[in-house]
């Protein structure tokens, strides 16, 4: 919402400087955006006048003049190219150093084509005060030369934008405005009483609603005998001062009443109506040409305003342009009408027109003041255009409704936390137009008709509190409360948190990617759910919700390859989605790597330089399940599982085989081609919401610790197994000789090639055996050994290596 | 007597020709050892007469003594002299670059880093955490939200649609985080104190919108909080969050369909070449929305407004994290390029905590 200092001060008696009235507007809700002063932005434009041009000595199309710039000092040399550059011209001078908005260029001293330029002669779109950019501006001859020309020209009126929130529909005009700023103690509120204007002869236009909930009320009258011009040199100043084109008289009217009254208006030429009027729905096939240029097809769910030729106007959006008041128009009907808030903003949304009138008319307008409005308007078309008023068509009954709100004054400290005496009060209320009764703790308090945003309590105490200053809300310190201190996230949010930090500690990057993706991403991942793609998508990449964090960050390792750091180790913690209802939303931990990002480190180095592989991947989902407390002698791994992954170089993570964690391995080559990335790519993908939630201990003491008194031993086994044994099975085969007395068994070296057959490996175990009541003898200890061979050969068919 | 002491006087100097410890060893054998010069002339003690076998025993062993000490002495001069020989052909470069432990080069994304800021700072004041699913019904996000169908504030939020069902309900991408205040308020009995951080999304896209981005919200509801209180808190928190003693705000009426009254909050700071002071200077900057929880929300959550109430906020976790950080555009936190994760990021294992200081 825009308006001017000039146009507020018509409805507001007010000295108040504009910085004051400005922070006060702010502070009362309605936010200034911005204030443009056009005096402060072309102070360096002055007046001047051309004392000679001469023909550029080097250029056909250019001119060499001297300026008086009326600073009583020597003329200035400037290069001109305009073609009406000529001796005797008054027009407007900038110097060196003068930023030309129209331009977006600081001026300096230039030579041109040889010739030394000191300053510039504007045209009126370089100052950016009008589109007209053919030639230097020419100002009067006897305008004062060397004064500054904005504030000659009348620009000094500063123009003030509020950011108008969708409550406040009664400061869609000037007049609302002031009012807030009058209840404010910033001046004193012009409201005169409007005068209806008599009708001198009955309207021959008859109107008929046939659903009054799109419209409940209607208000029409013709004048006869109109003489419709341009409008008066004020009210052209008006719009354009808000950026709005003068039309003509009749629709300037209209225009100035939307932004002074917030009341919209309709004019049609009578003359080119044919018949009586009907507000109705439009019927399927219809279509107008509306007064923007453009032909809209219409539906039912569209209100509309037909004559007997069919559609004329948009009700509430747009007029027609068949119907539209022109420089002929004689004869005009006049149109104040009240639509359905809702209706209103549907239909400007499905055909896409954001006019003024849809703008107020979808917030709500003032009901009461619809036939006042068509009152004002039918005066300011007899002052401007003459002729003769019909009485008034007026259709419906009740506009508006009378609302009382019974207000417990306590309300204003129980949610304000400030005492407000109630004098204050009932002047706050009274000045903003509602109505108090009864002198507590209820009173009773009527809302005016232009607030149909205030329906109880809360809204009153809101009222009262912008009013009297939110400033002067005592900050209260608020205590912690009886609750004990103890953790405030839950198990996930842990989980979450650990998992991140426990990746980073990896060397990995966290990256935050996109929650939606492509649909063939989507669908390699098992997502792609008609359920899961989005109506309106912002495009088409990013269309449906992801089912795996994989695509997202491996098209981000992708992006940091293509920008040549081709050694990525990314992670992300985030959602994804298997459904759209709330349980189909988990949590996952997933990460890529790529070239020599791996485990050991980011790069080749002296040290060692290893490619990272599946099982730096392996590592990755163990750290997050790990951090995340998942029971990690319970976790299984299974070969392969996923079907974006390598089948021989991927594993899937589970508790028995109806609880899968996760998955790791290196990307499949057609995945890798599907989503257009390098290979070989590691990746591992891990469910946080799947890892079962630990039991609940009643202490945070930890469970007792048993040293044993006897040393432990460690003996050395190496197998010869196939090379399909997996080494988890022949651990398990060494472990399960005897729980008590073997604590543990880690593979110390795994061996293919030279020396053993192909299709053969060697794995070597180092088993520690802790003996428990007493030393063992070496006869005892050469026992457990023989056993486990015995079984690792059951188990796997390995052999001892010899 | 002059054999004996020519004798030893001749083994010293064999110990002190001993150039390693084999030489040495050959010289022990050969003066103590079984067949060793000493180790003769001790043997023809026993055929000596008493008096005799008296001074001669003495002077023999003295003479031993002395080459058994200076035996030991030679071999721990020759024992070092080796170990520093081994030693000074056992050298490393040790101006080899170390590489880079993987917590020094892992990272923390800024927005982690500061959800997890947000989580200390109101968990000391007694919040607990909420958090709800990005998939909403137009119900949570906007009908218990006091959004009447059709009303203009619903165009506030550009809302992103999933195609709707057989009976004409659809989902939506939630556009703020309060449906998870409703689901709280649904769920819980009051006192409630929670902060509800999530992704929320719109359709928007320019250097200050991305079509996700995150939100942080608070909830209070009981039977005594109001205004005065929500200011302490957003105050409160705008120091804990931007780390400095003081800093202005601006409490300004506003309009949000779940609160009345409504309040924007802004910040005052100074800006110098890309950089962003607070607690000086001259500019305002927005940084949130609260107010109090509007009755129609309690109602629609089955709390009653005239026993309960309650305030709520809500501001972008990017935001202030942009804010805080110098971080200037917006699309950068989900652009996963690793130089800027690397530059903006945080170091796993610097965990924000009140007692240390949020971000030192």
């Amino acid at each position: 919402m825009k308006f001017t200092l000039s146009w507020l001060k018509e409805h507001l008696d007010t000295d108040e400087p504009l910085e004051k009235l400005a922070d006060k507007l702010t502070m009362i809700g309605l936010e200034v955006e911005n204030i443009e002063d056009k005096t402060k932005a072309l102070a360096p434009f002055s007046i001047a006048r051309v004392i000679s041009a001469e023909q550029h000595p080097n250029a056909d199309r250019l001119r060499v003049c001297m300026v008086d710039t009326g600073d009583g000092g020597a003329p200035v040399q400037v290069v001109c190219g305009a073609p009406n550059a000529r001796a005797g011209l008054v027009s407007v001078f900038s110097p060196p150093g003068t930023y030309i908005p129209g331009k977006n260029i600081t001026l300096g001293v230039g030579t041109i084509r040889g010739v030394e330029s000191r300053g510039m002669l504007c045209s009126a779109a370089e100052l950016q005060i009008s589109e007209d950019h053919d030639g230097i501006m020419e100002l009067p001859a006897d305008a004062p030369v060397g004064k500054g020309y904005a504030e000659w020209a009348g620009l000094g009126d500063p123009v003030i934008e509020i950011n108008l929130t969708p409550n406040r529909q009664d400061c869609t005009g000037v007049h609302g405005i002031a009012r807030d700023l009058f209840a404010a103690d910033m001046g004193k509120f012009n409201d005169p009483a409007i005068k209806p204007v008599k009708g001198e002869f009955p309207c021959p236009v008859q109107v008929t609603v046939e659903d009054a909930a799109l419209c409940p009320g209607f208000a029409l009258r013709l004048v006869r005998g109109v003489r419709n011009g341009p409008s008066p040199e004020w009210l052209q100043k008006r719009l354009t001062s808000i950026g709005l084109r003068p039309i003509n008289a009749l629709v300037d009217i209209t225009n100035f009443m939307t932004f002074d009254r917030g009341r919209p208006l309709h004019v049609f030429d009578a003359k080119k109506v044919k018949g009586n009027l009907t507000i109705r729905r439009a019927r399927a096939g219809e279509s107008l040409l509306a007064l923007d240029g453009r032909t809209y097809n219409l539906d039912p769910s569209i209100c509309i305003i037909a004559d007997e030729h069919g559609v004329e106007s948009l009700a509430g959006i747009m007029g027609g342009e068949t119907s539209g008041c022109d420089e002929n128009t004689s004869d005009v009907l006049i149109e104040s009408a009240l639509w359905n808030e809702i209706n209103i903003a549907q239909t400007g949304r499905k055909l896409g027109i954001n006019s003024d009138a849809r703008y107020r008319f979808e917030r709500g307008v003032d009901p009461a003041f619809m036939v006042p409005g068509l009152e004002l308007a039918t005066q300011l078309v007899l002052e401007m255009c003459g002729g003769t008023p019909s009485e008034n068509v007026v259709v419906g009954s009740r506009f508006g409704e009378d609302r009382v709100i019974d207000f417990p004054v306590g309300e204003v400290k129980r949610l304000a936390g400030i005492d407000v005496p109630l004098v204050e009060m009932k002047r706050i209320l009274a000045r903003l137009g509602f109505m108090v009764a009864g002198s507590g703790p209820v009173v009773k308090i009527a809302v005016p008709s232009w607030r149909s945003d205030a329906h109880g309590k809360a809204d009153i105490v809101e009222e009262i509190v912008r009013i009297f200053g939110i400033d002067k809300v005592p900050e209260t310190p608020f205590g912690r409360g009886e609750e004990p201190r103890k953790a405030v996230l839950t198990p996930m949010q842990l989980r979450t948190r650990r998992a991140r930090r426990a990746l980073a500690a990896r060397g990995m990057v966290e990256a935050v990617t996109w929650s939606f993706i492509a649909k063939p991403a989507a669908e390699l991942f098992g997502g792609g759910q008609a359920e899961l793609a989005l109506a309106n998508p912002i495009a088409s990449d990013l269309s449906d919700m992801r089912p795996s964090l994989l695509p997202g960050l491996i098209a981000a390792s992708q992006a940091n390859i293509n920008r040549g750091s081709s050694d990525v180790a990314l992670f992300e913690v985030g959602q994804i989605f298997g459904g759209d209802k709330p349980n189909d939303q988990l949590m996952a931990a997933s990460g890529v790597r790529h070239g020599f990002a791996s485990s050991k480190g980011l790069g080749r180095h002296w040290s060692g330089t290893a490619a990272a592989d599946a099982l730096d991947a392996k590592a990755d989902a163990f750290a997050v399940l790990s951090a995340a407390g998942a029971p990690m002698q319970a976790l299984q791994i299974v070969p392969g599982g996923a079907s974006w992954l390598h089948p021989g170089r991927s594993g899937t993570i589970q508790i028995g085989p109806q609880n899968v964690l996760g998955y790791f391995g290196e990307l499949h080559p057609r995945a890798l081609e599907a989503l257009g990335a390098d290979g070989p790519l590691m990746a591992f993908e891990v469910i946080l919401d799947r890892i079962p939630e630990a039991k609940q201990r009643a202490t945070r003491a930890k469970p007792v610790l048993e040293l044993s008194a006897f040393q432990p031993v460690s003996r050395d086994f190496a197998f010869i197994v196939d090379r399909k044994v997996k080494a988890a099975d022949l651990v398990r085969a060494a472990q399960g000789v005897d729980k008590r007395l073997i604590t543990g068994v880690s593979v110390f070296d795994l061996y293919e090639g030279k020396g053993i057959d192909p299709d053969k490996k060697s794995l070597a175990i180092a088993v520690t055996i802790q003996p428990r009541e007493k030393t063992m003898t070496d006869q005892e200890i050469d026992a457990v050994a023989a056993k486990i061979v015995a079984e690792v050969t059951k188990k796997t068919g390995g052999t001892l290596r010899g | 007597m002059t054999d004996l002491a020519q004798l030893e006087s001749r083994i010293i100097a064999d110990i002190a020709a001993a150039g390693d410890e084999a030489a040495l060893e050959a010289v022990r054998v050969a003066s103590l050892g079984k067949k060793g010069s000493i180790s003769a002339l001790l043997a023809t003690l026993g055929k000596m007469s008493p008096d005799e076998r008296k001074t001669q025993g003495a002077a023999i062993n003295l003479a031993k003594d002395k080459v058994t000490e200076a035996l030991a002495a030679r071999r721990e001069i020759l024992k070092s002299a080796a170990l520093d020989a081994r030693l000074a052909s056992e050298t490393i470069d040790v101006t080899l670059p170390l590489r880079d432990a993987p917590a020094e080069t892992g990272r923390i994304h800024p927005l982690s880093q500061v959800w997890d800021e947000l989580t200390a700072i109101f968990a000391d004041m007694g919040f607990s955490v909420a958090e709800g699913p990005d998939i909403e019904t137009d119900d949570y996000n906007f009908t218990k939200l006091n959004f009447p169908e059709g009303h203009p504030a619903r165009e506030m939020h550009d809302t992103f649609f999933f195609n709707p069902k057989d009976d004409g309900s659809r989902m939506l991408l939630r556009t703020h985080t309060s449906p998870v205040q409703v689901r709280t308020m649904l769920s819980q009995k009051p006192p409630i104190r929670v902060i509800c951080p999530g992704r929320t999304y719109r359709i928007d896209s320019d250097a200050t919108h991305t079509p996700q981005f995150h939100q942080v919200e608070g909830l209070v509801i009981d039977k005594e909080s109001h205004l005065g209180h929500l200011k302490w808190i957003l105050h409160e928190f705008c120091k804990a969050f931007f780390e400095v003693d003081h800093i202005n705000m601006r409490f300004r009426p506003s309009f949000f369909p779940f609160t009345e009254p409504s309040l924007e909050v802004d910040i005052q700071c100074r800006r110098d070449k890309g950089e962003i002071r607070f607690g000086e200077g001259e500019d305002w900057l927005e940084i949130l929305g609260c107010g109090m929880v509007h009755p129609n929300v309690l109602r629609a959550c089955g709390i009653d407004p005239d026993v309960y109430q309650g305030f709520a906020w809500g501001m972008g976790i990017d935001r202030i994290a942009m804010l805080k950080y110098g971080m200037s555009d917006l699309r950068q936190l989900f652009d996963s390029d690793v130089r800027w994760l690397s530059h903006y990021g945080f170091k796993p294992l610097d965990v924000p905590t009140l007692a240390g200081g949020l971000s030192s």
